[in-house]
């Protein structure tokens, strides 16, 4: 490792704060270019399984009532 | 030959194989990144002119680099679904344009960060920078544009031909540190003759670059996934899709 320290890992001689500011916002905008577009699949999922369930619902109610009458 | 264009064409297999790429892909890449974002900060030796400032370029180059490359494969994809009609092009042009927009917007970030204790300024109206900005432009204009018809197809006509357009940026930011007098300093890394730039520093900017050329194909196919399932909602292998889900 090039530094001693955590610490003069940490302040880089001044420069510290832009690089791990730099680094952190890397990591914010590439964490959320990965997560967001797995959210939005897994949200279309749930609403077609939702709207399935609602549909074998009313399917079987209108067979239901098919029988009673 | 022919048949691997049609099962590139088609949605189900495209959904199936990408999900078993992503299974190893996406871990490996992560890991990468961290890696190499470890090794750059605490493993290589500071610049001699510039000290520890200059270790934001692991980060701003494979970024700068990788914007860049995201844009051809837009500006191809837009190509393709223009010329062949093809489906599967255009949700590739779709899914490319948030991700060269984040990574744009990384290069333009973590430079100014970078300005600040090498130049002594956040911003500069520079050649470099302001065509990168403009690339910005184009991409966050493509998502903008597409959102903004109701037409989809019309939608992906027209952002088609906004990024066939947009490529004459291309060239101009390439050649903008040697066209122009410029803060920004010239490519060290070169394909043709010596590079100035020290193979202690060289060897993870290059394995950076990989990363984020990997983790541009991830997103990319996590995109055309999100995509796929939100257009091709009301067909037979998305119902049996959901129907094994549950």
């Amino acid at each position: 490792m090039y530094f001693d320290s955590f610490q003069a890992a940490l302040s880089m001689d001044g420069h510290g704060t832009y690089v791990w500011v730099a680094y952190a916002i890397t990591l914010a905008v590439l964490a959320w270019i990965v997560i967001a577009p797995r959210r939005r699949a897994r949200n279309t999922l749930t609403q077609l399984a939702d709207e399935a369930r609602r549909q074998e619902g009313a399917a079987a109610k209108a067979k239901g009532e098919e029988v009673n009458t | 030959m022919w048949s691997f264009f049609h099962k590139l064409g088609s949605p189900p297999w495209l959904y199936r194989i990408s999900g078993s790429i992503l299974r190893w892909l996406l871990p490996l890449t992560i890991v990468a990144l961290f890696a190499g974002a470890v090794w750059g900060l605490l493993f290589t030796p500071p610049d001699f002119r510039q000290g520890n400032s200059y270790r934001i370029i692991y980060i701003h180059v494979p970024a700068a680099v990788v914007a860049l490359a995201g844009y051809y494969v837009m500006a191809i994809a837009g190509a393709i679904s223009l010329i062949w009609k093809m489906k599967m092009a255009d949700v590739a042009l779709r899914a490319s344009a948030p991700i060269g927009a984040a990574l744009t917007f990384i290069a333009l970030v973590t430079g100014a960060i970078w300005g600040k204790p090498t130049w002594g300024t956040w911003w500069v109206w520079d050649a470099r920078i302001t065509s990168m900005l403009i690339l910005l432009f184009l991409y966050l204009g493509i998502i903008a544009l597409y959102e903004a018809y109701d037409n989809k197809e019309a939608a992906g006509k027209a952002c088609a031909v906004l990024a066939l357009v947009g490529t004459v940026n291309i060239p101009i930011i390439y050649k903008s540190v040697d066209w122009w007098y410029s803060l920004h300093q010239p490519a060290s890394i070169k394909f043709t003759g010596e590079s100035t730039i020290d193979p202690s520093m060289l060897y993870p900017l290059l394995f950076m670059i990989t990363a984020f050329y990997a983790l541009f194909t991830c997103c990319l196919l996590l995109n055309m996934r999100a995509e796929l399932l939100s257009r091709e909602r009301r067909t037979g292998w998305i119902a049996r899709l959901v129907a094994e889900s549950r």
